[in-house]
């Protein structure tokens, strides 16, 4: 698979997916389907996607609901078992039955969740929530040695060593998204999948996060993968981006290239809905029609039906990933230079 | 000439065994004919709470304490349910979150529609029917001859609420409220869903208070811009001034710390801490302490609205206490 | 004692202290337990202690009757025996009886719930068929065929002393499917948090993950059920008792009672039923609105 920037990376990527798929069998009535013989739809959540990421870089994943960014993230991540493709974690894939066999992989690799509401387990008290890796991997050698990881931990984040002794409870939002990543961290992970961390956090509250983030990634040298669905917020803290449409990769791009000479007219649509803080009253293209139900996608490419320049191939044929420029783009427009 | 809708002192609490929270406290606001006035604050401030009392649509415990509302001259707050229920109907009409909610899961939307506009309106069924439909197409939902009779769980998400904003202008209201009405849409949703309010209000001279935390929308929205902080109005003024000339140091931590594209910045800016719960208010202007600018003053006595130098801008912080009289 | 000020100060204790008859039901409770655990000291003779027995003072009335002594407040029964004593000691079992029972039936129910809930899938829907088709049946029925069954596989000599072990299993095993039906509702619930995902990514094991976060997280509503499960398995007990095949007459309890009592009801001794009756409407009623109130206090929406 081609590189996105031109001049080959020094050192091999941390992540490489390809070609990842998964499909979900929905559930049809047991009746339904031996006397009606309707087979079970299959939802093609995440379907044929491909991208790396670099050490110590942040990856941001975008696009609307049902495009199967999240859905990457969990299959990335072990939550499921992917239908199709490869996933390929410092050099070796993650199916390979020594990685499965060894707990390395686990510990080198966390996950931080939206919804800081439901992230932490209600009943137990900080410090054992953050310790929850800590334990599983036997990464302490006694109750003192965890304690001081933990309080080193929590300091780390931000907050105060005895709000250890504290439920999730007590805690605003924010804090709760701390914790979740002194969770994360408590096991010396390289990489971080990081699902929406923001999108539940008031924006003062989000730039405390974003910049914590920012901060522990320059000192510990982590990676992230960032799920979002904000345009700005995805500026702000990436490094490459792909933007993901019905399960498939529309563009990936280092971020300047992306925001200041997007290809996919997908891309070109999410960038118009920006919100225009500057008020400079630029003028937007309209919108046309909504995410349409991802269990019945579209012929050929996904987006045809509300892409402004749309061709006869379009309808027919499904777009595969080509280089262009500094970016890969899956559309016949760019191919065929009709943009 | 008086305002469509005037918040006068306004202050809503809730008894609770430990105390009184107040959840607004002293609000003052006005939303003229046609205009949209945005609301915005981090969850918490007190908007939706403001909007909810305005429509009469306040949950016990909580009450309105003190203050007036008045729409179109009259008094809202203290009407009895059977009065409210009617001005609810015809004149103020509402908007919510999540559209899921907002529509009776076993009635077709036509005859959600129907009944709406029957019951505040002479017209006879057929009639309308036929508005509704009309009304449907209004709202952008294609082949609506056929889909006025379908239930709203056959619909997507941003026709739904395309559907809620047919029900809330079907008899032609003075004044919508809105709150949050894009939070659980798609982005390429939002900006149709804007649109279509935005057109449809200058349309039908339908005044708006848009209740949001989402700072883009405010900007795509508003006339005006009241930004609130723990149940305050920090500062209210036209929407191209809040937003790119700020006056109280909330609202310029708050703008600071939103990204934006083409901005560089290694760091954002933010504002330490986080807001106050209610039971925590501190003395003073509630903002205080995590304030960069605050003196003496700020600790310990509250300020009001006051004039910031600006024409129509006001902002509640004694920086300003010298520049004119009490707004 | 900061722990002590905490629970003075929750919402629960100020819902509490707010009802007198929860306060009035709680100190009978309380009562009742309390005299019965310390039973053996506090009555004035061991009713069951044929030795401790009085033939002469058979049939005495209760005291405000003529013809009642002092020492025995509510009267004899046909042995002599002291009716304020055997209550005292009827308690006892009642209430063994009853809190084991519906410790068993939540011990399964809440396994059964949880993996139920939890994994999901056919092991789901076996647990919950099974569950069902035991809900036909209403729990007196049940209780009394498994004791039936019980008995008869058991030797004459064991039957006796493994009687109240055996009742209290016939009770559990018909109680056990309502706590598994919540417990499943609740896992169900649960399993979708990010908490639990959480865990999964750490590569906790799914046995883990079902005891330390999704039981502690799903024993609420179980809870409550359990108290209103208990006098629920106290009446059931009892009808067991009173129609011959629960506790041993050795160790009787309110059930036997009403049910020798019977016997005298229309000979003029009436006391020698009625006492007991009241004994277990009283147990019985403090304990269901103990459970009624902690139900409400619980239930968010009513807060």
């Amino acid at each position: 698979m081609a590189n996105a920037t031109p001049k080959p990376p020094a050192s091999p990527p941390l992540l490489r997916v390809q070609e990842l798929s998964k499909y979900f069998v929905l559930s049809v009535p047991w009746l339904s389907r031996v006397f009606g013989r309707l087979s079970p739809p299959i939802l093609r959540a995440v379907d044929g996607v491909s991208f790396e990421i670099q050490r110590g870089q942040t990856f941001a994943l975008v696009g609307e609901s049902g495009c199967g960014k999240s859905t990457v993230a969990r299959v990335i991540v072990g939550l499921y078992h992917p239908t199709a493709g490869d996933i390929y974690f410092q050099g070796k894939s993650l199916e390979d039955p020594s990685v499965k066999a060894s707990p390395e992989s686990h510990t080198r690799m966390q996950m931080i969740f939206q919804d800081p509401y439901a992230s932490l387990d209600p009943r137990w008290r900080v410090r054992d929530i953050i310790a929850e890796p800590i334990r599983a991997f036997h990464l302490a050698r006694n109750r003192a040695e965890m304690g001081e990881r933990v309080s080193e931990l929590l300091l780390q984040v931000g907050l105060s060593a005895s709000d250890g002794e504290k439920y999730p409870h007590e805690f605003s939002g924010g804090q709760r998204q701390r914790i979740s990543i002194a969770r994360a961290l408590s096991s010396n992970p390289d990489f971080l999948v990081c699902d929406e961390p923001t999108s539940a956090l008031d924006v003062s509250v989000q730039a405390q996060i974003l910049n914590l983030m920012k901060e522990l990634q320059r000192r510990l040298g982590l990676t992230y993968l960032f799920i979002s669905h904000n345009l700005a917020v995805v500026n702000h803290i990436s490094d490459h981006v792909g933007v993901m449409y019905l399960g498939r990769l529309c563009e990936v791009a280092p971020k300047r290239t992306l925001f200041n000479q997007p290809q996919h007219p997908y891309t070109r649509l999410l960038l118009d809905t920006i919100p225009d803080l500057d008020l400079s009253g630029r003028r937007r293209q309209p919108v046309t029609g909504e995410v349409p139900n991802p269990i019945e996608p579209p012929s050929g490419c996904a987006f045809h039906p509300r892409c402004p320049s749309v061709g006869d191939r379009c309808r027919a044929e499904k777009p595969l990933p080509k280089p262009s420029k500094d970016s890969i783009v899956a559309c016949h427009a760019v191919e065929e230079c009709r943009l | 000439m008086t305002a469509l809708l005037e918040v006068d002192r306004l202050r809503i609490e809730f008894p609770t065994r430990r105390g009184i929270l107040v959840a607004v406290d002293d609000v003052s606001f006005s939303i003229e004919e046609g205009e949209v006035l945005g609301v915005v604050g981090e969850s918490g401030a007190g908007k939706s709470v403001t909007g909810a009392a305005v429509i009469g649509l306040l949950e016990p415990p909580g009450r309105i304490g003190r203050g007036d509302i008045r729409f179109e001259g009259r008094q809202l707050n203290g009407l009895p349910q059977e009065a409210m229920r009617r001005i609810r109907g015809a004149k103020i009409g509402a908007i919510f979150q999540d559209p899921l909610t907002s529509l009776n899961p076993i009635y077709s939307i036509g005859r959600q529609l129907t009944e709406t506009l029957t019951t505040h309106t002479d017209l006879s069924s057929s009639q309308a029917r036929s508005r509704a439909i009309d009304l449907l197409n209004e709202v952008g939902i294609p082949a609506a001859e056929r889909r006025v009779d379908s239930y709203p769980h056959e619909f997507s998400g941003g026709m739904r609420q395309r559907v809620v904003i047919a029900l809330a202008i079907c008899v032609n209201p003075r004044l919508i409220i809105a709150d949050e009405p894009t939070t659980a849409l798609d982005v390429s949703i939002q900006a149709q869903i804007i649109g279509l309010l935005k057109n449809l209000c200058h349309e039908h001279r339908t005044a708006i208070m848009l209740i949001t935390h989402d700072m883009g929308v405010i900007a795509e929205m508003s006339d005006r811009v009241a930004v609130m902080y723990a149940g305050r109005i920090a500062e209210i003024g036209p929407l191209r001034e809040v937003v790119k000339s700020p006056k109280h140091p909330y609202t310029v931590g708050l703008m600071d710390s939103i990204p934006k594209v083409g901005q560089e910045k290694d760091q954002l800016s933010h504002i330490r801490g986080a807001m106050p719960r209610l039971q925590e208010i501190p003395p003073g202007c509630p903002f205080h302490p995590r304030c960069p600018e605050a003196f003496d003053r700020c600790q310990v006595e509250r300020p009001d609205m006051m004039d910031t130098g600006h024409p129509r801008q006001a902002a509640s912080c004694w920086k300003y206490a010298r520049t004119a009289s009490h707004g | 004692m900061g722990w002590l000020k905490r629970v003075i100060d929750h919402d629960i204790s100020y819902s509490f202290t707010r009802s007198w008859v929860i306060m009035l039901a709680a100190f009978v409770t309380l009562f009742i337990i309390i005299t019965s655990v310390f039973a053996p000291w506090v009555t004035i003779h061991d009713p069951f202690n044929p030795s401790s027995l009085n033939l002469m003072d058979a049939f005495t009335p209760p005291i405000w009757v003529e013809g009642g002594k002092w020492t025995y407040p509510l009267g004899t029964d046909d042995q002599g025996r002291d009716i304020l004593s055997t209550i005292m000691f009827g308690n006892r079992i009642s209430l063994l009886v009853g809190f084991l029972s519906v410790l068993l039936a939540m011990l399964i129910g809440v396994t059964l719930g949880t993996v139920s809930g939890y994994i999901g899938g056919w092991l789901d829907s076996l647990i919950m068929r099974l569950a069902d088709a035991q809900l036909t049946v209403p729990p007196i029925l049940i209780a009394l065929l498994v004791n039936g069954v019980a008995r008869a596989s058991l030797m004459q000599e064991l039957q006796e002393s493994l009687a109240i072990y055996v009742l209290v299993f016939s009770i559990g095993i018909a109680a056990w499917p309502q706590y598994a039906r919540v417990t499943r509702s609740g896992a169900m619930v649960e399993r979708n948090k990010e908490y639990i995902a959480a865990a999964k990514v750490i590569g906790v094991h799914p046995g883990l993950i079902m005891v330390r976060h999704i039981v502690p997280n799903v024993m609420g509503p179980t809870m409550v059920l359990a108290t209103i499960g208990v006098p629920l398995a106290i009446i059931i007990e009892a009808t067991l008792s009173f129609l011959g095949v629960g506790v041993p007459p050795t160790t009787p309890s309110l059930g036997t009672l009403i049910r020798i009592g019977n016997e005298f009801l229309f000979s003029g001794e009436w006391w020698i039923t009625i006492f007991p009756a009241l004994a277990l409407v009283v147990l019985v009623l403090s304990v269901n609105l103990i459970g009624d109130w902690l139900r409400d206090t619980f239930n968010p929406k009513l807060r």
